[in-house]
C-alpha cells in the first residue's frame, strides 16, 4: 500500500446510502478517477482503528468525511494527532486516528482533514444538490492541492485553511 | 401514580442516536426503563421496488459496522428466489470465509472499544480515561494487536468481498470471485497468529473477571429464554442452520425450526413509545416469549462447537452456570472472545481448502416469490425475509436485525441497573457510567449508518414528575 517518495493517501468515508453521508466517498472515487500515480485512495464505511496501521506507510494523508456543520462549502485543515474521547463505539476521529499511528506505527505523516457541508442524511441514495455543488468545490481546491503537491515539498508556512473555499 | 422521568440521550460510545428514560413513580421507584432507538423501518420502504438480485447490496447500507452480514443474509434469501437453494462448495466457502473474517474483526473492536476500557479501569473510572485510548496508553501492545486484528479482519472481507465498503462477492445462487491462490498465501501468514491473539484476548478478559467474578457476573443479571442457529446437531455455526430456542433452565422451547417457518415461531409487537418492535417466541406469549440473542445466547444454545480451541473455551465457560444457561449480561464480553477465537481458527482453517481456488461459483433454478434466511450476525441472529413479485422487483421486505431482538434484554438490563445506581435527586456519573456498561454489553447498532461529523454528542435530562426539566447534563 505504501508509495515511494511524498506518497499521499486520501481516504473517504461515509454512507452513500444515506444521501449526503456519501460525500467522503464521492470524493475518494473520483480522486482516484484522475488517476495520478502518487495518490491512493480509500473508502471506508466508518473510519476506524485499522486505518492507524494504513496512514503510516504514506507521507500526506487527506481524510474526507461529510460533516453537518462545517462552513459552506468545505473545510480543509491540518490535523494533528490528539487522543479524542468518541463517543461513538463504531468510529473513531481522524485525530485519534493519527495519535494511534504516531504512537504505534512509526512517524505520523502530515495530514489534513477535508470536511464538505452535507444537509440531508436520510435513507436515500445520491447527494443533494447544494451538497453536490459543495463537492465540486472541494474537487476543485483538493485537485489543484494534489497537483502542487507533485510539483513541491510542502512550504513550512503552507496554510491550507487560507486556501479553502470561502476562507480566502 | 404520577411518575417523573429521566432522560439519557443518546447513550455514549453506542453508535447512532439511542436515549434512555427511566420512569419513577412517587416514591422514587423504579416504574418503567425504556430504550428509545431510532430504528430501520425506513430502509425496509426503501427496498421496496427494487429488483431483488440488488439486494444484498442495498442492504449493507444499513450498517458501517456489520455490512457483511447484512450483505450474506439477504444474499441467502436471493438465493431462494434464484432457486439455488443449494450454493456449490466454493460459494459457501468464500461466503462463510467472509462471514468469519467480519465476526472477528467486529469482535476485535468491540473487546478493546467497550469491553477492555470497562473491565481494565472499572466501571467508575473517568471517561477520559475509561475508553480506547486510555487502553493504548496503560495496556500499549494489547492496543497496537487490536489494530492489526481488525486489520487482519477487514483484508479477509476485502479478499472475499471485493472491496472494504459494499462487498459485491456475494451474489444471488453463489458469489462471483474465488479466492486466488496468492490471497490465500498473503492472508496464510497472518492467521495462526490471530487465533493466538485472539486466545491472549481471552486469557486477559478472564483473569479480570475472575479476580472480580461475584461483582461482575452478577452486574445487569437477568433471567431469559435465548434464540440462536444450530447444526442439525446443536452444533454451534454462525453461518448456516436452524433455530433453536431454549428456556431459562436450558429446556429446549424449540429446534431446528426452519427459515421458511419463523412466523409460525417469532412474532414481534409493536409498542407506541419506540420505533423498534419486540419479537418475542410466539408460543409463549409477549409477557414470557421475549428472549437474547448473540454471544451469550449462542453459546448457550449451542451442543458443542467444531473448533478445537473455542470448544475447550465453551466447557470451561459453560462450567459457570453450574448445568444452567448463563444469564449475566457481562458474560457476553467472555462468550464473545470464545467467538473471536472461533472465527479465526475457521478462518485459518477455510484459508487452506483448496475448493475456495475452484471455479464452480454460480447455481441457479426454478425462480420463487419468497425468501427468508438468516445468519448470525456478530451481535445476533439477524432476519431477513423478501417477497418478490414476477417484474423481480421487491415488494416486502422484513428485516429483524440482532439489535431488534435484544430490544426487551437492553431494556431490562436498564432497568436492573437503574435499581442498583439511580440516585433521585439527579443524574450522576455513577448512574450513567453504569447504564452504559449494561447497554455495551449487548453491543447495540442502533442507526449507525450514517455518522457525519459533529453528530454524536451525549444530551442526560432529568424531569420531574410533571416532566419539568430539573437537571441536564451534556457530554461530548
Amino acid at each position: 500500500m505504501s508509495g515511494a517518495g511524498r506518497s499521499v493517501f486520501v481516504l473517504g468515508y461515509g454512507n452513500p446510502g444515506r444521501q449526503d453521508d456519501g460525500l467522503g466517498l464521492s470524493m475518494a472515487e473520483t480522486i482516484q478517477s484522475l488517476g495520478l500515480s502518487f495518490v491512493t485512495t480509500d473508502a471506508a464505511f466508518q473510519l476506524n482503528i485499522e486505518e492507524a496501521e494504513t496512514i503510516s506507510g504514506y507521507d500526506v494523508v487527506i481524510f474526507v468525511d461529510a460533516s453537518v456543520d462545517a462552513p459552506e462549502p468545505f473545510s480543509f485543515e491540518r490535523l494533528a494527532p490528539a487522543g479524542e474521547v468518541t463517543f461513538t463505539s463504531h468510529s473513531v476521529s481522524p485525530g485519534s486516528i493519527m495519535k494511534l499511528a504516531a504512537d504505534h506505527f512509526g512517524p505520523a505523516p502530515e495530514a489534513y482533514v477535508m470536511a464538505i457541508r452535507g444537509y440531508s442524511f436520510e435513507f436515500e441514495e445520491g447527494l443533494t444538490e447544494p451538497a453536490q455543488r459543495n463537492l465540486e468545490a472541494a474537487l476543485t481546491f483538493l485537485s489543484d492541492f494534489l497537483s502542487r503537491r507533485s510539483r513541491e515539498s510542502v512550504r513550512e508556512d503552507f496554510d491550507p485553511r487560507l486556501e479553502s473555499a470561502g476562507v480566502k | 401514580m404520577a411518575t417523573r422521568k429521566i432522560v439519557i440521550n443518546p447513550v455514549t460510545r453506542v453508535e447512532g442516536h439511542g436515549k434512555v428514560t427511566i420512569h419513577l413513580d412517587e416514591e422514587g421507584h423504579i416504574g418503567q426503563t425504556r430504550f428509545h432507538i431510532t430504528e430501520f423501518r425506513g430502509f425496509e420502504r426503501f427496498v421496496q421496488g427494487r429488483l431483488y438480485w440488488e439486494a444484498p447490496v442495498i442492504v449493507e447500507r444499513l450498517c458501517g459496522i456489520c455490512p457483511v452480514s447484512h450483505h450474506l443474509a439477504a444474499s441467502k434469501a436471493m438465493d431462494i428466489i434464484a432457486g439455488a437453494e443449494k450454493i456449490t462448495p466454493t460459494a459457501e466457502k468464500m461466503r462463510r470465509l467472509m462471514h468469519y473474517g467480519q465476526t472477528y474483526q467486529s469482535h476485535a473492536l468491540h473487546f478493546f472499544h467497550l469491553c477492555s476500557p470497562d473491565l481494565l479501569f472499572g466501571f467508575d473510572a473517568p471517561v477520559e480515561k475509561r475508553n480506547v485510548f486510555g487502553v493504548i496508553e496503560a495496556y500499549p501492545e494489547v492496543a497496537k494487536k487490536a489494530v492489526l486484528m481488525r486489520k487482519f479482519g477487514q483484508e479477509v472481507i476485502k479478499a472475499t468481498g471485493g472491496k472494504k465498503v459494499h462487498c459485491t462477492g456475494s451474489i444471488p445462487g453463489g458469489v462471483n470471485k474465488n479466492l486466488s491462490k496468492d490471497e490465500a498465501d498473503e492472508l496464510k501468514r497472518d492467521a495462526d497468529t490471530m487465533v493466538e491473539w485472539a486466545v491472549e484476548a481471552l486469557e486477559l478478559c478472564k483473569k479480570i473477571i475472575n479476580a472480580d467474578a461475584k461483582r461482575l457476573l452478577e452486574f445487569g443479571t437477568f433471567e431469559s429464554n435465548f434464540v440462536s442457529i444450530v447444526k442439525e446437531d446443536g452444533c454451534m455455526d454462525l453461518y448456516d442452520g436452524n433455530l433453536r430456542a431454549i428456556d431459562p433452565d436450558g429446556k429446549i422451547i424449540f429446534d431446528q425450526v426452519k427459515p421458511a417457518d419463523y412466523l409460525d415461531y417469532i412474532k414481534e409487537e409493536v409498542r407506541p413509545w419506540s420505533y423498534m418492535k419486540f419479537p418475542f417466541i410466539s408460543p409463549l406469549g409477549k409477557e414470557k416469549g421475549w428472549y437474547r440473542v448473540g454471544p451469550l445466547a449462542r453459546l448457550n444454545c449451542a451442543t458443542y462447537i467444531d473448533t478445537p480451541i473455542a470448544e475447550k473455551e465453551r466447557e470451561v465457560f459453560m462450567a459457570l452456570g453450574n448445568g444452567r444457561p448463563i444469564h449475566s449480561s457481562l458474560a457476553y464480553h467472555w462468550a464473545r472472545l470464545i467467538e473471536l477465537i472461533h472465527a479465526a481458527e475457521k478462518i485459518r482453517d477455510l484459508l487452506n481448502d483448496p475448493d475456495l481456488q475452484k471455479d464452480d461459483l454460480l447455481v441457479t433454478g426454478k425462480r420463487r416469490k419468497r425468501g427468508v434466511a438468516w445468519i448470525e450476525a456478530p451481535r445476533g441472529t439477524l432476519f431477513h425475509h423478501y417477497e418478490v413479485d414476477d417484474n423481480d422487483q421487491i415488494t416486502m421486505a422484513n428485516l429483524i436485525v440482532s439489535t431488534t431482538n435484544n430490544n426487551e434484554p437492553m431494556n431490562r438490563v436498564v432497568k436492573k441497573v437503574a435499581e442498583q445506581y439511580l440516585d433521585r435527586k439527579k443524574i450522576t456519573e455513577g448512574l450513567l457510567n453504569h447504564i452504559e456498561v449494561g447497554i455495551r454489553a449487548y453491543d447495540p447498532c442502533l442507526s449507525c449508518a450514517t455518522h457525519a461529523l459533529g453528530q454524536m454528542p451525549l444530551i442526560v435530562q432529568l424531569f420531574d414528575h410533571n416532566d419539568d426539566l430539573v437537571d441536564e447534563r451534556v457530554r461530548g
